[in-house]
């Protein structure tokens, strides 16, 4: 398998006071790490909480340097954020004082090389592909949370990134909101080809995006298993795939993986943090 | 009657789809409005009947406080000379170029300072004692240094506004959403861009609360400054009449500051309103 993005044991580790002694103590938050994305997939990474899900996410996208290991993207190493990444973050970062459309013109503003009108062309059309053509003129106050995350959606793919990075972004997103966005998700996934690395810590959500599910262990984090999945997600609009016996077979082994994850502590990992 | 606050805030709402349509039906909003503004004018009538009443009843000395329409025609006497307008301008000429002064160096200087962590926590020690030393216990001291002319005032009304305006730039350069700043940093926006786009909007209103805290503070110094030693502006005016025994001409001049202050306060709200209308 070829890949586009390549972790290598990667490890990171932060000091952290402890709570008890306030000594300073290493915490260990990734260690021995290793992942191969391939271009166009879809890969959920799913694990228990705390488990350095996001840390991942952040060293993908640059916003984060590791302790040991390395990351590479088409074979070059990750320094810094770069515009062949976007990332979609759990909380709404939009621009309060923009609108929809200027919000989405902000990124392509940020990439430069396109004319005013193009960018509004651009918007528009990124807009539409989210389903949020009539809001285009809307402030985020004015918008519902689904919304306000399409908003982002759009203007992360707006500047068509070669892999989108996704921080649980629909974690506060009511459940039938949630349902319909990630169908949609998958639609615009296989429309654009974009590559997309999705953390989650809903299993259903990760097996029902997901080409190949990563499951992490708890701390310190790495990749325990991946399991390919294998679902016909076609017309998941009129059709409940989630009801199949497949989905729930493929649920079933995410979920037995993540429930060994709920042994004992291990006595390393006394330093916890607030 | 309406109920008090406590019944009013406590009282069941309709959900906000109902609000909406008992507003598009037009049942409320438009004569609701006509009540509030109806009981504000109420109050200010009371104001003047009181006023004029008073005096004319002998309750209060009529000598010091003339009945208010006395007043109004020794403030018609003072708009018909042009005297009045004197005064305004020399008043607004010294008051605007201090608040504008304030203004230009407060905001670059504080998003300097918010900027970089050591120079906020170098000078937020400094910039609080400065901010706490009341602007006119140092009119002695620029007076000095300025002499009695206009650059004494204009400085001193700088010194008062330049505080507020420096403390609310830094606050709210400095609380800027970390998660506005990391979508920038993803989007690779340089540090120039990123305040230009993001930290800059994003602290508007909060820079807002620092000018209008300082439109007040204008008001307030220049007639201070004026009332000590001046000869021309409205506080000028208030203690010449004062002096000279013109005592509804002192109360023109006092009733004229009022509503310089009120115009001041209402065009930065205004103006305040505008550059936040994203705001819910």
């Amino acid at each position: 398998m070829s890949s586009r993005i390549q972790l290598r044991d990667v490890g990171q580790s932060f000091l952290v006071r402890g709570n008890d002694d306030r000594q300073l103590r290493e915490f260990v938050a990734l260690e021995g790490l290793d992942l191969d994305i391939a271009p166009g997939e879809f890969l959920t990474v799913v694990g228990p909480s705390g488990c350095g899900k996001s840390t991942v996410l952040d060293l993908i996208a640059g916003l984060a340097v590791p302790t040991s290991g390395s990351l590479t993207i088409d074979g070059v190493p990750i320094t810094g954020p770069g515009l062949d990444r976007s990332v979609v973050f759990q909380q709404y970062t939009l621009l309060p004082w923009r609108t929809a459309q200027a919000n989405v013109e902000f990124a392509l503003e940020a990439k430069g090389g396109l004319s005013k009108a193009e960018r509004k062309e651009r918007a528009q059309t990124y807009l539409e592909l989210v389903g949020l053509s009539e809001f285009a003129g809307r402030y985020p106050h004015e918008l519902s949370g689904g919304m306000k995350q399409r908003v982002a959606i759009a203007r992360s793919l707006s500047y068509q990134p070669e892999v989108l990075l996704m921080d649980e972004p629909y974690g506060a997103l009511d459940a039938q909101t949630r349902e319909r966005l990630q169908e949609e998700l998958v639609s615009i996934w296989q429309r654009t080809g974009t590559t997309v690395v999705f953390i989650t810590h809903d299993i259903d959500e990760a097996v029902f995006l997901g080409q190949r599910v990563a499951v992490m262990s708890s701390r310190p984090g790495r990749i325990k298993a991946i399991v390919d999945v294998d679902l016909d997600r076609s017309g998941a609009g009129d059709r409940d795939v989630r009801a199949t016996a497949e989905f729930a077979a493929y649920r079933h082994e995410v979920w037995t993986l993540l429930r060994e994850e709920h042994a004992p502590a291990r006595p390393k990992e006394d330093a916890r943090v607030a | 009657m309406s109920p008090s606050l406590l019944e009013e805030r406590t009282e069941a709402r309709p959900n906000p789809r109902q609000e909406a349509s008992v507003r598009a039906r037009g049942v409320s909003r438009g004569r609701r409005r006509a009540v509030t503004v109806a009981r504000g004018v109420g109050g200010l009538v009371t104001l003047a009947v009181i006023w004029e009443v008073l005096p004319r009843v002998g309750l209060v000395d009529s000598y010091f406080i003339p009945p208010l329409s006395t007043v109004l025609e020794a403030w018609w006497q003072l708009i018909v000379s042009g005297e009045l307008w004197r005064h305004l301008q020399a008043s607004l000429v010294r008051s605007g170029a201090g608040f504008l002064l304030a203004t230009v160096l407060a905001i670059p200087l504080g998003a300097a300072v918010a900027w970089y962590r050591p120079v906020r926590e170098f000078f937020q020690p400094v910039l609080e004692v400065f901010r706490n030393t009341a602007a006119l216990a140092l009119l002695p001291v620029f007076t000095l240094i300025l002499g009695i002319g206009e650059a004494s005032k204009i400085a001193i009304i700088t010194f008062a506004c330049f505080f507020p305006i420096l403390l609310s730039t830094i606050a709210g350069v400095a609380t800027v959403d970390a998660q506005l700043l990391r979508s920038a940093k993803v989007l690779g926006l340089s540090p120039v861009a990123t305040f230009r786009k993001v930290v800059f909007p994003a602290a508007v209103p909060t820079i807002f609360t620092g000018i209008r805290i300082s439109g007040a503070t204008a008001i307030l110094v220049l007639i201070a400054a004026e009332l000590v030693g001046a000869n021309a502006g409205l506080g000028f005016l208030i203690s010449y009449s004062n002096n000279n025994m013109l005592i509804p001409k002192m109360y023109a001049a006092i009733l004229t500051t009022s509503l310089l202050g009120l115009g001041v306060n209402y065009g930065l709200v205004a103006l305040e309103r505008r550059f936040s209308r994203w705001r819910s």
